[in-house]
């Protein structure tokens, strides 16, 4: 993990080696500790050859869908005669997920060697970092770093000495978590409302300003240095469960939960000891109740579930939820479900674009009929109306964020029903985490 | 057109060939099945937000919306499937769920889609417990009002401002169910055409101020109709209310105004109800006017033209039927006749090929040039002296008074007796192109037919039906009784016209020989 903490025995520090390090910060200091080797070997290998070294790497999209970035980047085709993009989802805003961030603060250079690398392997000649609107401290720090890469010849107009030219921009979001859609994000970045995009077309075809354009988050980009300079083989090795599942991930770990803050462990590591020995297991006293693994969009498990998790792609599907952003928010016994269901359906309603009719009305509809359950002013008619409304904003609307919003509740009503039958039958919180009205 | 590649699908069980790239939701048009919608509109981009055209597409395990959705060879679309209603009626619920089901007062009562598709797809009662949100309405400029809690945000008045009229005014200003229609800072809704947003709100959100608490929608009576205002001819239809035209709205047409009509032109039509109307035949016993059978005053006038030459002043407002008998009249005589027709500021909409409010103020200029009358800011000059002057509707400046004095006689067809022409010998009252059936010619040489939308007060005849009578008994065989068989006449006699019947016209006009044709106005 390292920062705040010191690093934890059984993790596998990659991506986060550096973090808590200020000598990381600065270029000079980043070239001592390996940097920019990656993209200098990129920069004498033929396109196609990085494409396969990464798509061989089994490296998979950090941000939550977990496509594999190899054959995202395939669908490019340099040499096209248009001009191509690359996007760098920076607007890390999913609830409960803090790791670009911590890239970004420690590492900047990291980020811009594998934005660089991608950017080259996709033939773009630009790369733009889009840089959610709060995290103050990584603009300044991302725009230093690029600011020093530009100095020292490593970007520009002639990257490293080649006569390749690679740009990078930071650009700095206003703060709406729909802008980490990558659509939306485009939108944004051309100076539009950040709404979301009708697809297909798809970005690969049309995407910034119209052109090809592929949009890769901070984690998976930090990652391609390390492929390109060890191996695909190499990264391929850490996977102790699914194959499809490679590399190391950052967990971010938020919630009652004794020692928070992020951890890197490879694909595959029993989430049980993650929680319990990483992590330290929950606050003295108390027991886990509920775990949301990958970012308030994903389905919460169970403890039982949890702890029957390997922590990859196929380990989290297979366990009724999705590995996400790997935001991992733990609830205690202490906690009322129906507080944090709403809670989270709030911060959906106050998300939503307003495009789709679903998720402008029913984003807000879910989350008051949530805060009246938790009032203790709910009906028996309640739930069901939640679950039928939560089917209707589920794969309806352009992007998921209805989805997102209808996820917690739908699994949150399947496990926890018992609670939200109580506050319903009691006419108040049983948890007296709200007073009754 | 030769290499457009068809594409074969089967919507409703009905098998439909379009051209590849062509939404579901056109290709079911085309089968003859309507598919519900709010945000898609033909002339706009697509928003693909409203969600409520969804259909089910055999093999594609997601519903899909059929506005935003291309044609696939062999597809099977299933328009009305449980799961697709499901989707629509959820839909359907949500866009209730704050709406204020104020239908009583709403002036788009009667013509709205949100009543029509919740009466034939939506909930017949909502499960909220919670209290609707309210936002007050809101004054937009120009014509046009915003009812807040009305609105569906289905953006087709954004995209109209920013995508057809070119000049962005409109934009969604918050998220999430905060979310309103707004006005970027300082601007109103003062475009030249920017009541047409009033139309694409597909609910009562955007009202005109005009039309406000006029009528129920129910009560109208609807007539198709031209926008005599200027020589674009767009294409309207005119909607009365006990006799008195109240509005008048668009009517598509590809080939003149797509889907369009100016301000300008769909708020002047106030004159089609004026009351001072000429409303008996007149002839005059000595210093004074009498009112008569039209036999009398249509003899008093042929008396008068006897061996005269006739100078007519003919409105350019008046249809091809009425300019073109008076142009016989012209002939026959070895007269002249000329017009004037009041100018304005042009106003383009931007978005649409070739379609503006037209500088010449007037529906019929061209034909009225094409039948030999002098376009004149002084159309008197070419009259003789001693001539007998028929004014045709045509209006009378200051500048023509001196004029008249040197008319061997005066004969007055028109929907009114202008005060300066009170010498008249004899006064035939006239209808007005809301009262009469007819055809324009536009400034592109399109001849397109208007209907009848109110009855014609009194006595008043069609120009070209009192023209036809005078003919006759000047000696000309004439005896029309429809317009359809003075346009006929009309298309026997004038070659530009070859061919031409109200029949062939249709409901996109034939371009007059000649003519270049125009581009459709969709680009």
């Amino acid at each position: 993990m390292g920062y705040p903490h010191a690093s934890h025995a059984k993790e596998t520090p990659v991506l986060s080696r550096y973090f808590g390090d200020p000598g990381a910060k600065t270029l000079d200091g980043w070239r001592q500790r390996g940097g920019y080797r990656a993209l200098e070997k990129a920069l004498g290998m033929p396109l196609a050859d990085i494409v396969n070294e990464v798509k061989e790497s089994g490296l998979r999209g950090r941000g939550g869908a977990g496509f594999p970035t190899g054959v995202k980047w395939s669908f490019m085709k340099p040499g096209d005669g248009k001009p191509h993009y690359l996007c760098v989802n920076a607007d890390e805003s999913e609830p409960g997920t803090f790791k670009d961030r911590e890239i970004m603060r420690w590492t900047p250079h990291a980020l811009i060697e594998g934005a660089a690398i991608g950017a080259y392997a996709i033939g773009a000649e630009t790369a733009y970092i889009y840089i959610r609107g709060e995290f103050t401290e990584p603009l300044r720090v991302m725009t230093a770093a690029v600011k020093e890469a530009y100095d020292a010849g490593i970007i520009g107009k002639n990257a490293m000495g080649t006569g390749k030219r690679i740009d990078v921009h930071v650009h700095k979001g206003a703060g709406a978590y729909i802008c980490g859609e990558e659509t939306a994000l485009m939108n944004s970045l051309e100076g539009r409302r950040g709404n979301p995009r009708i697809k297909p077309p798809f970005p690969a075809v049309a995407g910034l300003f119209g052109q090809p354009t592929t949009i890769n988050n901070v984690e998976t980009l930090a990652a391609v240095p390390h492929i390109l300079v060890n191996g695909a083989a190499w990264y391929k090795g850490m996977s102790r469960s699914s194959p499809k599942s490679t590399g190391t991930k950052l967990f971010s770990v938020c919630g009652n939960v004794a020692r928070p803050g992020n951890y890197e462990v490879e694909m595959g590591f029993p989430f049980k000891e993650f929680l319990f020995d990483l992590c330290g297991g929950p606050p003295p006293g108390r027991r886990f109740k509920a775990i949301i693994p990958g970012g308030s969009s994903v389905p919460i498990q169970t403890l039982e579930e949890a702890e029957a998790t390997p922590m990859d792609y196929e380990g989290f599907v297979a366990n009724g939820t999705m590995l996400g952003s790997g935001g991992v928010i733990c609830f205690d016994d202490s906690q009322c479900m129906v507080k944090h269901i709403a809670r989270l359906a709030r911060f959906y309603a106050h998300e939503s674009c307003a495009q789709c009719t679903q998720c402008r009305e029913g984003t807000a509809w879910t989350t008051r009929i949530l805060e009246r359950i938790e009032r203790g002013l709910g009906t028996t008619q309640d739930l069901d109306t939640l679950l039928e409304l939560s089917d209707q904003m589920t794969g309806k609307t352009i992007c998921v964020l209805s989805d997102s919003c209808a996820t917690p509740i739908v699994s949150g009503i399947q496990k926890f029903r018992a609670e939200f039958e109580a506050h319903i039958k009691g006419k108040r919180c049983p948890m007296g985490a709200t007073a009754a009205a | 057109m030769a290499d457009v590649q068809l594409v074969t699908l089967t919507i409703e069980g009905r098998q439909v060939s379009v051209p590849a790239g062509t939404s579901i939701l056109e290709a079911a048009k085309a089968a003859g099945v309507l598919i519900p919608h709010y945000c898609y509109h033909p002339g706009l981009p697509i928003a693909g937000n409203c969600r409520m055209c969804q259909v089910e597409v055999e093999k594609l395990p997601k519903l899909a919306p059929a506005c935003a959705t291309a044609v696939g060879e062999g597809q099977v679309v299933h328009v009305f499937t449980e799961r697709a209603l499901a989707a629509r009626k959820a839909v359907l619920e949500f866009l209730l769920l704050n709406h204020p089901l104020d239908c009583p007062i709403c002036d788009k009562s009667g013509e709205c889609e949100l009543q029509d598709y919740t009466y034939l797809e939506g909930p017949a009662e909502g499960r909220s417990l919670d209290p609707k949100r309210f936002n007050p309405a809101e004054d937009f400029g120009g014509d046009v009002l915003y009812v807040t809690n009305r609105c569906i945000l289905c953006t087709r008045c954004v995209r109209f401002m920013d995508d057809v009229a070119k000049e962005p005014v409109l934009n969604v200003s918050e998220r999430g169910d905060r979310a309103v229609i707004g006005r970027f800072e300082g601007k109103e809704l003062t475009h030249p055409w920017a009541n047409n947003v009033i139309d694409l709100c597909p609910v009562g959100a955007l009202l005109s101020k005009d039309f406000l608490n006029k009528a129920r929608v129910w009560e109208l009576d609807r007539a198709p109709s031209i926008c005599p205002n200027c020589s674009q001819g767009c294409n309207t239809i005119l909607e009365t209310r006990d006799n008195q035209v109240v509005r008048m709205r668009p009517r598509s047409n590809l080939d003149v105004n797509a889907y369009y009509l100016c301000n300008e032109g769909r708020l002047d039509y106030r004159w089609m109800n004026r009351a001072d109307r000429a409303e008996a035949p007149l002839v005059r016993r000595g210093d004074r006017l009498v009112a008569a059978d039209w036999d009398d005053a249509l003899k008093a006038a042929a008396l008068h033209l006897n061996g005269k030459r006739a100078f007519v002043l003919a409105s350019p407002m008046l249809s091809n039927e009425s300019l073109w008998m008076l142009s016989r009249l012209v002939e026959r005589t070895g007269g002249a006749g000329a017009f004037r027709v009041r100018r304005g500021p042009e106003a383009p909409l931007a978005g649409v090929k070739d379609l503006a409010l037209r500088a010449e103020r007037a529906a019929n200029v061209r034909a009225a040039e094409m039948f030999g009358f002098t376009k004149s800011d002084t159309p008197l000059d070419g009259m003789r002296d001693g001539d007998v002057l028929i004014i045709a509707d045509h209006e009378l400046a200051e500048a023509d008074h001196a004029a008249l004095a040197r008319a061997g006689a005066i004969i007055v067809i028109g929907t009114v007796l202008p005060e300066a022409a009170r010498g008249a010998l004899a006064v035939m009252p006239a209808t007005n192109m809301a009262e009469e059936e007819g055809t324009f010619t536009n400034l592109r040489g399109r001849v397109q037919r208007y209907q009848q939308a109110k009855a014609p007060p009194g006595m008043s005849r069609p120009v070209w039906w009192a023209v036809a009578d005078l003919l006759a008994y000047l000696g000309e065989s004439a005896g029309y009784y429809l317009a359809g068989e003075a346009f006929a006449a009309l298309a026997a006699a004038r070659p530009e016209f070859a061919g031409m019947t109200y029949d062939t016209l249709g409901f996109r006009g034939q371009l007059v020989a000649g003519a270049a044709a125009p581009a459709e106005t969709t680009p």
